[in-house]
This record gives C-alpha cells, sequence and structure tokens, in this order.
C-alpha cells in the first residue's frame, strides 16, 4: 500500500465510567480499501464510529482525516469531511421519495425552491456509476430492506462521501441481497472510495475486506491482511479463546409435540400467516428460517399466547393449544423464549428473583393462595437458577437492567427451562450475544431436546439454523415451506427460498449462478 | 453540554434527592420572600412555628395531613402502574357524597360499625367513579389523564347541585351545606383538645397495608411489572387489564376514604370547600415520595406543615399565603428534577 491514508485513528481512548470503551485504538485506512472491523457485541465498534462520526467525543487521541485533525463531537464536521454512514437500522423517512430522502438535508434552508433536475441527474449519473438501481421516484415504504440499504449508501454518496462505514449491514439481508451488497462494495472500492466493514460474521469479512483489524475489550488485538487470515485464526483472535458451539448428536425423535394445521392470521401483508403447517416432535430442534419481517413474529406470539385471532388448529401433545393466554400456556408446558430481552423478556426495572419468579408466581410454591408471595423460596430457587445457568451477577436482589445481555438471556432461559417443558418457543435466542453466552444459551437447548424437548427455533442466522436443528423450513411472506432435512440444503439455496416466497424449485441447484455464500 | 445517563445510581443520590429537591426549593422561595419585603430568616421560622411550634400547632399539621396521605396514597398506587389518576380531587369529594348520603340518617348503626361502614362505601364511591376512565383507557386506550382530570369538574358540579338543591340541610341558615353526620357515624378525636382525629390512624394503617401489598403481595406485583413494562408483564402472564382496572379502584377507593374522613372526621358536614385541592396535592405528595407509599407520610407531613405555616407567617410578616403553594410547587420540580440528576449527569464542555 503506498497511498496517503485517507483516514487515521490515532491513539483514541473513550470511557464509560470504569468502563473503558475504546483504549488507544491507532488505525488507518487508505483509499481503495475495505477495512473490517471484527468483533463481539461490547467490543467496541460501535462505540469507535460513533466518535469517528462525531456521536461520541474521545477522551484522548484523535481522528484524521486527509492528514487534517478532525473536530471532536460534530456530525456535521465528520459528513463535510467526507464520511458516510449506514446504520444497521435505516435511518429514512418512509413516506418520502427515494429522491427526495437522498436530497433531504443536502440543500440550503433559505432556497428559494429544490433545484430537483440537477439533484435527479446527479443521482442518475451515481446509479450508473456504482451500479446501485432503485427508483428514485419510489416512496421508501414500498422498497425492500436490501433496496433500502441501496439508499442508505446513495445519500451517504450523494453527500459525496469518501469513507463509507457499514454497520453490521447483511444483518437484515438475504444471502442474494448480501452478495449484491458485495458486489455493490467492490465497485465503490475500485473508484478510490474506502469503506469500513464492522461485522462479526467471519464468513463475510473474509470475502469483502482486503484487511481485518480486531477488536476485543475495546483494544485493538490485531490487523492482518485478509489474504493471510483464515476463520479459526480470527475467530480465536475475536474471542480470545477457543470456543466451540455445541454441535448435534443424532437421536431419534419422539412423538409429536406441536401440532399446526392450516394456521392462518388475520390481517394483511407480509407478516400474516397463510396457511402454516408443521409438526414438531420430541428430542428434535425445528428451525424456521427467513428474513425478519416474513410473518415470524406473528407465528411467536401465537404461540407466545400474545395473539389468539387466527384460524386452524394448534396441538401441543394433543390437547388443544391455550392461546390468547400466556399463564395457561406456561402451565400446560411451553417454554418460550421471546425475540426481544428488554421489551418483553423481562421487566428490567425489577429484580432478578422477581423476574424468575414472573412466570409462575401464581402457582402454590410461589405465593399462598396467588394472594402472598413466598420471597424465601423464591429467592431460594433464584439462587439455584442462577447457579445452574451460570448468571454473572451480585444476587437474586440485583436490579436487573444491570445484566449484560447474554445474563439476561441466560435467565429467560432459566425461567423458560424451569419446569422442564414440553415444547419451547425459542425466537432469535443468541442474537447480540457473544460467543460464550450463544455456546451456553445454545448448550441449553440442546440439553433439552437430548430430555425429550420440542424445540422451535427461529432465527434470521443460516449458520445458526444449519448447525443447531434437525429440520428446517422456510418462512417468507407468511407461508411456510415443507420441513426438510437441515443438512439437505446449501445456504445458498436456502437463501433462495427466502427470496422466493418459499417455494423451493430443484431446479435451480446446487451451481446455480448466485454461488456458495458461506462456508460450512 | 451534554447530559449523559450515569453508570450507577447511588442510594444515597437516590433517597436524599427530595431533602436537596426542599433545600433548593426553600433557597428559590427565600429570593421571593425576599422580594416580598420581609426577612426571610424570620418568615422561615415563622414558617416552622407556625406548623410545628406548639401543641396545637403540631396537632393542627396533622390533622391537615391526613387527607393529603390518603390522595397521596392514591396517587402513588395509581402512579405504579402508570395510571395517570388526576381525579383523586373528585375521588374524594364522591366518597364525601357516599359517607353523606349513608351517614346523615339513612343508616343508623352504633359507631364501632358505622365508622368503617362509611370508610367502606366512601372508598367504593372513589373507586365507582374510575370504572368509567379506566375501561374508557383499558379498552378503547382513551386518555386517563384527560377523563380524570374533566370528572373532576362534574363531580364538583354534582356536588354543588345537591347541597343548593336536595340535600340542602335546613336547619344552616342558608348556607350550601348538607346534613351533619349522625354521631355514631363523626370520627372521634384523639386528644381533648384540637381537631386531630381518628382518621390519622385509619391514613397511617391504610399507608402500612399499601406498602405491604406493593411489596408482599402478588396484587402488588403484578401492578409494578404492568407500571415497569405492561408488554414484559403481559408476555409472562400478568392480565395487563385487569391489573389496571384493579389499581384503579385501590386509587379511587384510598382518595375517597380522604372524602369521608374530611366529612365525618373534620367538618362533620359536606360542603363545596371541603376541599382545598387536597387531590391535586397529593399529586405533590406522591411525587415527593417518589411513590413509595410509606414515605408519603413524611411528604403528606411537610406538605401540610408548609400550609400551615404559612398561614401564620403570612399574618406575621404580611406575605400573601400564596408562597406556600409557590414553596410546593417549586419543591415538587425540585424533586423532579433532582430524580433526574440522580440518574443522569451533565457534562459541560466546549
Amino acid at each position: 500500500m503506498d497511498s496517503e491514508p485517507i483516514l487515521a485513528f490515532q491513539g483514541v481512548t473513550k470511557r464509560f465510567g470504569t468502563l473503558v470503551a475504546n483504549d488507544d485504538i491507532s488505525l488507518s485506512l487508505r483509499p481503495g480499501e475495505v477495512l473490517a472491523l471484527l468483533g463481539e457485541n461490547g467490543a467496541g465498534k460501535t462505540t469507535l464510529m460513533n466518535i469517528l462520526f462525531g456521536h461520541y467525543q474521545a477522551d484522548e487521541g484523535a481522528v484524521l482525516v486527509d492528514g487534517k485533525e478532525l473536530p471532536a463531537g460534530s456530525t456535521l464536521a465528520a459528513i463535510q469531511a467526507g464520511i458516510g454512514m449506514v446504520h444497521q437500522h435505516f435511518t429514512l423517512a418512509e413516506n418520502l421519495t427515494v429522491l427526495e430522502n437522498i436530497t433531504l438535508g443536502t440543500e440550503s434552508l433559505l432556497a428559494w425552491r429544490q433545484d430537483i433536475r440537477s439533484s435527479r441527474k446527479k443521482l442518475d449519473a451515481m446509479m450508473q456509476d456504482y451500479g446501485l438501481s432503485v427508483d428514485p421516484d419510489a416512496l421508501v415504504s414500498s422498497l425492500s430492506v436490501g433496496e433500502r440499504q441501496r439508499v442508505e449508501i446513495l445519500k451517504a454518496l450523494y453527500r459525496d462521501a469518501r469513507i463509507l462505514i457499514l454497520d453490521e449491514p447483511t444483518a437484515v439481508l438475504t444471502p442474494q441481497e448480501a452478495s449484491r451488497l458485495f458486489s455493490t462494495l467492490k465497485s465503490i472500492t475500485t473508484r478510490g472510495l474506502a469503506v469500513i466493514f464492522i461485522s462479526h460474521k467471519l464468513h463475510e469479512i473474509l470475502e469483502i475486506s482486503t484487511r481485518v483489524a480486531v477488536l476485543r475489550r475495546g483494544a485493538i488485538v490485531g490487523q492482518l491482511d485478509t489474504a493471510d487470515a483464515n476463520r479459526e485464526q480470527l475467530a480465536q483472535m475475536m474471542v480470545g479463546r477457543t470456543v466451540s458451539r455445541p454441535k448435534l448428536s443424532p437421536i431419534e425423535p419422539g412423538t409429536p409435540v406441536l401440532q399446526i394445521e392450516n394456521l392462518t392470521s388475520e390481517g394483511m401483508g407480509a407478516t400474516a400467516l397463510k396457511q402454516l403447517n408443521l409438526t414438531v416432535y420430541a428430542h428434535q430442534i425445528v428451525g424456521i428460517a427467513g428474513v425478519a419481517g416474513n410473518g415470524q413474529g406473528t407465528l411467536a406470539d401465537i404461540l407466545s399466547g400474545l395473539n389468539s385471532s387466527f384460524t386452524g388448529s394448534l396441538l401441543i401433545n394433543d390437547a388443544a393449544y391455550c392461546t390468547g393466554d400466556p399463564r395457561a400456556i406456561v402451565a400446560s408446558g411451553v417454554g418460550r423464549i421471546p425475540e426481544d430481552r428488554h421489551a418483553r423478556g423481562m421487566v428490567v426495572d425489577m429484580e432478578i428473583w422477581e423476574n424468575l419468579m414472573s412466570e409462575d408466581i401464581r402457582s402454590p410454591a410461589m405465593s399462598k393462595h396467588e394472594i402472598l408471595i413466598n420471597s424465601k423460596a423464591a429467592l431460594r430457587r433464584a439462587e439455584q437458577q442462577i447457579d445452574q445457568f451460570d448468571v454473572r451477577c451480585e444476587g437474586p436482589m440485583a436490579e436487573t437492567r444491570l445484566l449484560s445481555g447474554g445474563n439476561m438471556q441466560k435467565l429467560i432461559l432459566a425461567r423458560a427451562l424451569a419446569r422442564d417443558p414440553a415444547f419451547i418457543l425459542a425466537n432469535q435466542p443468541v442474537r447480540g450475544l457473544d460467543e460464550g453466552a450463544i455456546a451456553h444459551v445454545q448448550g441449553q437447548l440442546l440439553e433439552a431436546r437430548q430430555r425429550g424437548a420440542a424445540i422451535l427455533l427461529i432465527s434470521e442466522d443460516l449458520d445458526e439454523l444449519m448447525s443447531l436443528t434437525d429440520k428446517m423450513a422456510v418462512m417468507s411472506n407468511g407461508k411456510l415451506s415443507a420441513v426438510f432435512d437441515s443438512q439437505q440444503h446449501s445456504a445458498a439455496e436456502i437463501g433462495l427460498m427466502m427470496a422466493s416466497g418459499g417455494h423451493f424449485e430443484a431446479t435451480t441447484g446446487q451451481d446455480s449462478g448466485t454461488g456458495e455464500l458461506r462456508g460450512h | 453540554m451534554v447530559i449523559e445517563p450515569r453508570q450507577s445510581v447511588s442510594i444515597l443520590h437516590a433517597g436524599l434527592a427530595p431533602i436537596w429537591a426542599i433545600l433548593v426549593s426553600m433557597i428559590i422561595c427565600a429570593a421571593l420572600i425576599n422580594w416580598a419585603g420581609a426577612p426571610v430568616f424570620e418568615a422561615y421560622g415563622l414558617l416552622v412555628k407556625g406548623a410545628f411550634g406548639s401543641a396545637f400547632a403540631i396537632k393542627e399539621t396533622l390533622t391537615r395531613s391526613i387527607p393529603l396521605i390518603f390522595t397521596g396514597l392514591a396517587v402513588s398506587v395509581a402512579f405504579r402502574a402508570k395510571f395517570y389518576n388526576i381525579g383523586a380531587e373528585g375521588q374524594l369529594y364522591a366518597g364525601a357524597l357516599a359517607a353523606t348520603f349513608f351517614g346523615t340518617g339513612l343508616v343508623t348503626m352504633p359507631a364501632p360499625l358505622m365508622i368503617p361502614f362509611l370508610v367502606i362505601v366512601g372508598a367504593l364511591a372513589g373507586g365507582a367513579l374510575l370504572i368509567v376512565p379506566v375501561l374508557l383507557k383499558t379498552h378503547l386506550k382513551v386518555d386517563e389523564v384527560v377523563t380524570t382530570l374533566l370528572l373532576n369538574f362534574v363531580v364538583l358540579l354534582m356536588v354543588s347541585y345537591l347541597i343548593e338543591g336536595p340535600w340542602k340541610d335546613p336547619m344552616s341558615l342558608g348556607w350550601p351545606q348538607a346534613a351533619s353526620i349522625i354521631d355514631e357515624g363523626v370520627l372521634p378525636t384523639l386528644m381533648a383538645k384540637g381537631r386531630l382525629h381518628l382518621g390519622l390512624i385509619i391514613a397511617l394503617i391504610m399507608a402500612v397495608l399499601v406498602w405491604l401489598m406493593m411489596r408482599y403481595t402478588v396484587q402488588g406485583y403484578e401492578i409494578r411489572a404492568v407500571g415497569h413494562n405492561a408488554k414484559a408483564a403481559e408476555f409472562s402472564g400478568v392480565r395487563v387489564n385487569r391489573t389496571v382496572i384493579m389499581t384503579a379502584m385501590i386509587s379511587g377507593g384510598l382518595a375517597g376514604m380522604a372524602g369521608v374522613s374530611e366529612t365525618a372526621g373534620l367538618k362533620g358536614y359536606l360542603t363545596l370547600d371541603l376541599s382545598p385541592g387536597f387531590g391535586y396535592t397529593g399529586i405533590a405528595v406522591a411525587m415527593l415520595a417518589q411513590l413509595n407509599p410509606l414515605a408519603v407520610i413524611p411528604a403528606a407531613v411537610f406538605l401540610s406543615a408548609v400550609y400551615v405555616g404559612s398561614d401564620a407567617m403570612s399574618r406575621a410578616v404580611n406575605i400573601p399565603t400564596y408562597i406556600a403553594d409557590v414553596l410546593v410547587g417549586v419543591s415538587v420540580l425540585a424533586v423532579l428534577c433532582s430524580v433526574m440528576f440522580s440518574q443522569y449527569r451533565i457534562r459541560w464542555s466546549k
């Protein structure tokens, strides 16, 4: 690399109280590079990018763009210096068109009128240049997730960004959309722009980046050219030790536990369920793959007892499912792991033991005549659960909000598994967790399978599904594909099903032009 | 200037917040007193003396705190479940109406039965007044702040109509007031001299009961869970709507008791000036107490002392009694700010 760095971090340190989120980070980025920032959740990737983008101020150190120091704490200065950020959660106005979203904020407030024609010309030229095609007059609300991401990228490029930051860009994409994103990034970098790609998915980093910087606990633990890197080495640098995720051991499925027939929910659009059929047997984990927002949430709500507006039949152990009543569902032997730990899973302002007893507080063990709480018994059980599930906390009386995501998820798991449920609904159980916690959660699910539980695992992570499930089905547009063996299809094939409404055509076969996206 | 969340909230910060708030409000009001041309220290001295300076003053302060304990409890229970009951004033009058309806001769029982009977019907009336607002909230998502607040005026006009018309006491020499509560229903005074009555004991018992309920019962647990995070509560099996309705009944009931206590304890009969805004001051009490039922007691005594003491102060140094309202208002604002500062801190930078 002979060119001058376009961007340099020099000894950037950021502390939050006693926590050092970024510890003396020095990094540089050259034009034409894709620098991958790899690290677990909480390793400090996002903090670093927030410093670059002016959301936070560094306690020490400086950020240089083209050798000049970037004024700290100013987003405007960052944009003017040519930094563009594509956030994980899009920041688009749904009720405006693509063109309006892209030009939003670039025109002077005092301008007499917008110069739409020249904006359109500039946008057209950019789309041609980078091979990013979106209809400029379409409303953002009508766009797919992949298209919205393209709009975000165009928005950054329109502001003459020379450094593009993408924060976990593939989290919401199908494998096909992801590969399209990667080719876009390649065409961007050949024009001399630089890209920072934040991810914790190793295979993506190996595919797209030219250089990798690994962050762990706020510090850079290594930088290397991607050409010299391999998966195992990166994983170990990221985690700091070798963590092996648990593996499925073969086991004969038992009797049917969950039987869903012709499940159709009310409502319109992609989240309404259409004629679902599914059976999950004892000793079996069935995975549901699909891009978020294709009906998984509706199915999870019905199985959790939060939604009872549907037709069709739901049986658990041959008895009718107690829909619309979470209390009765729990009592009938269902354990539930909700998608959103903070919003649904835990009342974070209450104490740990109070959250652990929330599902069975009215049982004779936890309260006398459903009136007086038996706090002694509840505290004792909470202590056991904290021990058994290795929750790192000060004790059962600690406030739940103080726990990390992983520890909070362990609590939810402890609560869901407390009464040895026959059926477990696990909705995104490891999202946002670090490797250690992922291994723990997955291990617990596998143990439950060993004990004879039937488990339905909803996830957007194909790797997780393919390694952890016996059978899989793909959900798309509210429809569920037929169940297949998890080893039967490649990730690329499953990705095609995710995109094509759950209809899998055998003719697209292994060697379809989409290519293998994931090594496994 | 940046506002950042604190990493940890020390108990010292959280617990001392109201004390700081009171000090801050006293400093701000000192400026006002000074502006009004009175000596600040003497004025505050008179205020304290007026509230606690003699046995009579103390009894008067405690008497005035009784309705504030009830309404403060009513508000803190409701706010815990995020049910924003602004209608304690109306529920107080509903309780007073019930006490008047049953207590002026319709029912006669010996005092040990009559008094609990009046307290219960008053509580039921206070709760009943909240039925419509709470059902509108749970079933149609109508904002309870608006409905409970506006019901206050409906009830007040109803009281006005009744004591000017059908319920007007013919023996009252033309004053708009209802007939007196029969002797069996009157809350006895606690001491030979002064107006301090049995209502204080009932209020204290209720504070302890509410505290026990919130802390040790399934009902209290569910109220807290719904208030902190209704979605998570629903997920884990709490019947959210039912809990909100129960909360409203408890809250309305406590405010209704304030009406009984004022009618059957202090005045002996219902008038239109039974409450000089005890229902609204109850909100200030609950905020000062940070919704803790036991802390409601000192908060109510404090606010009552401000009102009683400022009467004495204004007479002596010629400051309008409205200074009491300012002091109360500023201290509630200061509490809200100090609660925020116990969780966030300000960082000054260029």
